[in-house]
């Protein structure tokens, strides 16, 4: 299954290549990826997509635990959670298109960033399954370019994870 | 305060932390530290005569003695010669200190004279690692070496020095900390009660138990609390290659290694076990064999200071997370408080019936019940370990390479305590016999030293014999010679047909007599049975010579037992050519 995990983790030299190395030392696969520094510039916030099953999460989690770096590891998806992904997309608008990805950015709720002649740069924000509807639902007009940032997350209500 | 230099305070940590050895090559990168050790250290410096030697013998000091190793290696080429053996470490949780140096910051990333990326390649064999980015940051930072190599699980820590961060001339007050407290790394302090509890009961409770223990016991000091758990329920014990000397190895209460070339009566009680206490212990593949056939019937209690170990193959039904030391001082307390409530536990009816099976398994495939190997013209190579076993008393420090001497010599050399029994048993590292056994000699000069070796192995680090000469450590190397590589050949024969593909050198072996006696030192050949003996205490009466025994031996015996697989179950064993299970 999906997981979401999240970790603080010191903000030093090689933090980050040891999360990313124990993964192909260990073979798991990162979907997405995402870290930046937080409020307290010693540590920063990392959050992971992978799909694995249960038992696997289980080593793995532990292991992450167990780099030195890691400070503080949460599972989001074993709770209420929200996560957020945001895409950047340039898409070609002329002619009847121009209208068309106007009105599906609309239904989206995407704004259109950037305009020009020939282009439309759209940011969308959301669930990663609803930014992979908007580009399914883009099929018919000419996609350019897409950036996402990968998925960030927090735990619903009182639960924090902090130091 | 002081005002030191970088190199300096480097010298002046290594003396405040109590090292006792530093084991190293110097260079470029590191002539700054080398100076500074040789105008005022008090820790002795053992020049080695390759980099991967330099860690074997901190890590045989560290298995030996129980604290860290220190290795000090120049960049590039210093760095990745180390890198075979901190991951030798890294797999034995063995802590060690790894200082590298590295070229002037300034120069880092330019592709410069002797540069690599040592934290890069060594990621993956480290607990963890430093980059040293200002020469104040020192102190600081090798204090938080030590603390992690020699906590929790214990593992090899890599400190990456820039040669500017050590110039001679910038100084900085120094002040050594006397202990280091890290947010991100608290090694779990005790086991959890509640399982401690349910664990006792379980293990009360249980008709067939057996106890097996890995090498988390020695490196946790817990192999007398171990013993003294075993003894006061009289519950059978097993041990991993790594765990050897946890539990005395001539005790009648233990059944001798287990795994793949594990003892018969080893694998089969726990094959039939109903509980099995593992303690400081990871089944690993070569224990389990087919982890799906793994025990059947076992309940499994699993005590590990690392929580990534349990639960990683064979999943615990009671884990418990801690030192094993503390764990098992409460699991004994708790065994304690549930055997006075109830004197009728463990039940002792089906206990005697538990044990009469594994005597008859014991007396049908024992090693030590009968002879378990051929008839021969030649020295057989069981022969060579029963006769050290004989002249050293069963007492000395034994390191070994890898292949079938180091199986035959976990077999048969039955260690009575820990930290006897030194060997690469994770990495299974080429080479690494010698140059631990120099390491466990410095550590332990009044002990006797013995490397059991074979020609395959012996000629990957052979020139440390001369560090042995500069060094005056008169190791005894113990040369399984059969002109193969022995495990290879073994497994050519079983699986290959006997196509012994680049497994023999025959013609091409030195003469190890006059190798030796070029370094300095004594050498002996034994091609006949009725000289082995004689040779053998010749050896070790010879006290200040290193001496290598050169042994012939039958090369056609295979080590058995051995585990039958693809599928096979812990019971599944090859228990002679022709014989199994």
């Amino acid at each position: 299954m999906r997981r979401i995990i999240s970790m603080l983790m010191e903000n030093e030299p090689g933090a980050l290549s040891r999360v990313v190395g124990l993964f192909s030392q260990r073979g798991y696969n990162i979907d997405t990826l995402n870290v930046a520094p937080t409020d307290d510039p010693t540590l920063s916030r990392l959050t992971l997509t992978t799909v694995e099953n249960d038992l696997r999460i289980e080593q793995l989690t532990k292991q992450l635990n167990k780099l030195v770096d890691v400070v503080k590891l949460a599972d989001l998806t074993e709770g209420a959670h929200i996560e957020r992904d945001l895409m950047l997309i340039k898409v070609r608008a002329t002619g009847v298109a121009r209208e068309e990805v106007k009105r599906t950015t609309d239904i989206f709720r995407g704004q259109i960033v950037d305009v020009g002649p020939t282009v439309y740069t759209i940011q969308l924000v959301g669930t990663s399954d609803k930014l992979d509807s908007f580009v399914a639902a883009m099929a018919g007009a000419e996609i350019l370019e897409v950036v996402r940032s990968g998925v960030a997350g927090i735990s619903r209500g009182e639960k924090v994870l902090s130091l | 305060m002081e005002l030191l230099s970088g190199g300096e305070m480097i010298a002046r940590a290594l003396e405040d932390e109590g090292v006792e050895y530093i084991f190293g090559y110097p260079g470029g990168a590191v002539l700054h530290i080398y100076d500074a050790l040789f105008k005022d250290c008090k820790v002795p410096h053992v020049l080695v005569r390759h980099e991967q030697a330099a860690t074997h013998a901190a890590d045989g000091y560290a298995r030996a003695t129980g604290k860290p190793g220190v290795v000090l290696v120049t960049s590039g080429p210093g760095a990745t010669n180390a890198v075979t053996g901190i991951a030798t470490a890294y797999m034995d949780s063995i802590p060690m200190v790894v200082l590298s140096g590295q070229v002037q910051s300034h120069l880092i990333g330019e592709d410069a004279f002797q540069e690599t990326d040592m934290i890069g390649i060594s990621r993956p064999i480290v607990k963890h690692s430093f980059m040293v980015k200002r020469s104040e940051d020192l102190p600081l930072i090798i204090k938080k070496a030590f603390h992690i190599a020699s906590s929790g699980r214990p593992g090899p820590v890599v400190i990456d020095i820039p040669k500017d961060v050590t110039r001679p001339d910038e100084t900085y007050e120094y002040r050594y900390p006397k202990s280091v407290k890290m947010r991100s790394y608290s090694p779990a302090q005790r086991g959890h009660t509640g399982q401690i509890k349910k664990a006792a009961k379980l293990l009360l409770a249980a008709k067939r138990p057996v106890i097996y223990s890995g090498g988390g016991v020695i490196l946790g000091e817990a192999s007398e609390l171990l013993t003294q758990l075993a003894r006061k329920l009289n519950y059978p014990v097993t041990n991993t290659l790594m765990g050897l000397g946890g539990y005395p190895g001539s005790d009648r209460q233990f059944l001798g290694m287990l795994g793949m070339h594990g003892f018969y009566e080893a694998n089969m009680a726990m094959h039939h076990s109903d509980c099995i206490l593992a303690v400081g212990a990871r089944f690993d593949d070569r224990v389990t064999n087919t982890v799906s056939k793994f025990c059947p019937s076992a309940k499994v209690i699993h005590i590990d200071v690392d929580p990534a170990s349990i639960s990683k193959t064979v999943i615990a039904d009671i884990p418990i997370v801690g030192p094993v030391q503390s764990v098992l001082t409460e699991l004994l307390s708790q065994i304690d408080l549930l055997t006075e409530k109830d004197a009728g536990v463990p039940d002792q009816a089906a206990l005697k019936r538990w044990w009469d099976q594994i005597d008859e398994w014991r007396d049908a495939h024992g090693l030590f019940t009968g002879r378990r190997y051929a008839e021969s013209d030649m020295i057989m190579p069981q022969q060579v370990i029963e006769s050290l076993y004989r002249v050293t008393g069963g007492d000395a420090y034994v390191t070994s390479d890898v292949g079938q001497h180091q199986m035959f010599a976990a077999q048969y050399y039955r260690f009575d305590k820990p930290r006897r029994w030194i060997n690469s048993g994770g990495l299974g590292t080429m080479g690494f016999g010698l140059p631990a056994a120099i390491g466990v000699k410095l550590a332990f000069p009044d002990q006797e030293v013995a490397c059991v070796t074979g020609e395959g192995s012996i000629q990957m680090n052979i020139q440390e014999l001369s560090t042995c000469t500069q060094y005056n450590t008169p190791v005894k190397i113990i040369n399984l010679r059969n002109n193969y590589l022995g495990m290879v050949k073994q497994w050519q024969d079983m699986q290959y047909e006997g196509r012994y593909a680049m497994s023999t050198y025959e013609d091409s072996l030195p003469d190890f007599i006059k190798l030796v006696e070029a370094y300095g030192h004594v050498g002996i050949q034994v091609k006949k049975l009725a000289d082995l003996d004689g040779a053998m205490e010749n050896a070790f009466a010879m006290k200040d010579r290193l001496v290598f025994l050169d042994i012939f031996i039958d090369p056609m015996e295979h080590v058995y037992p051995m585990h039958i697989a693809p599928n096979g179950s812990m019971k599944d064993m090859w228990l002679s050519k022709n014989e199994r299970t």
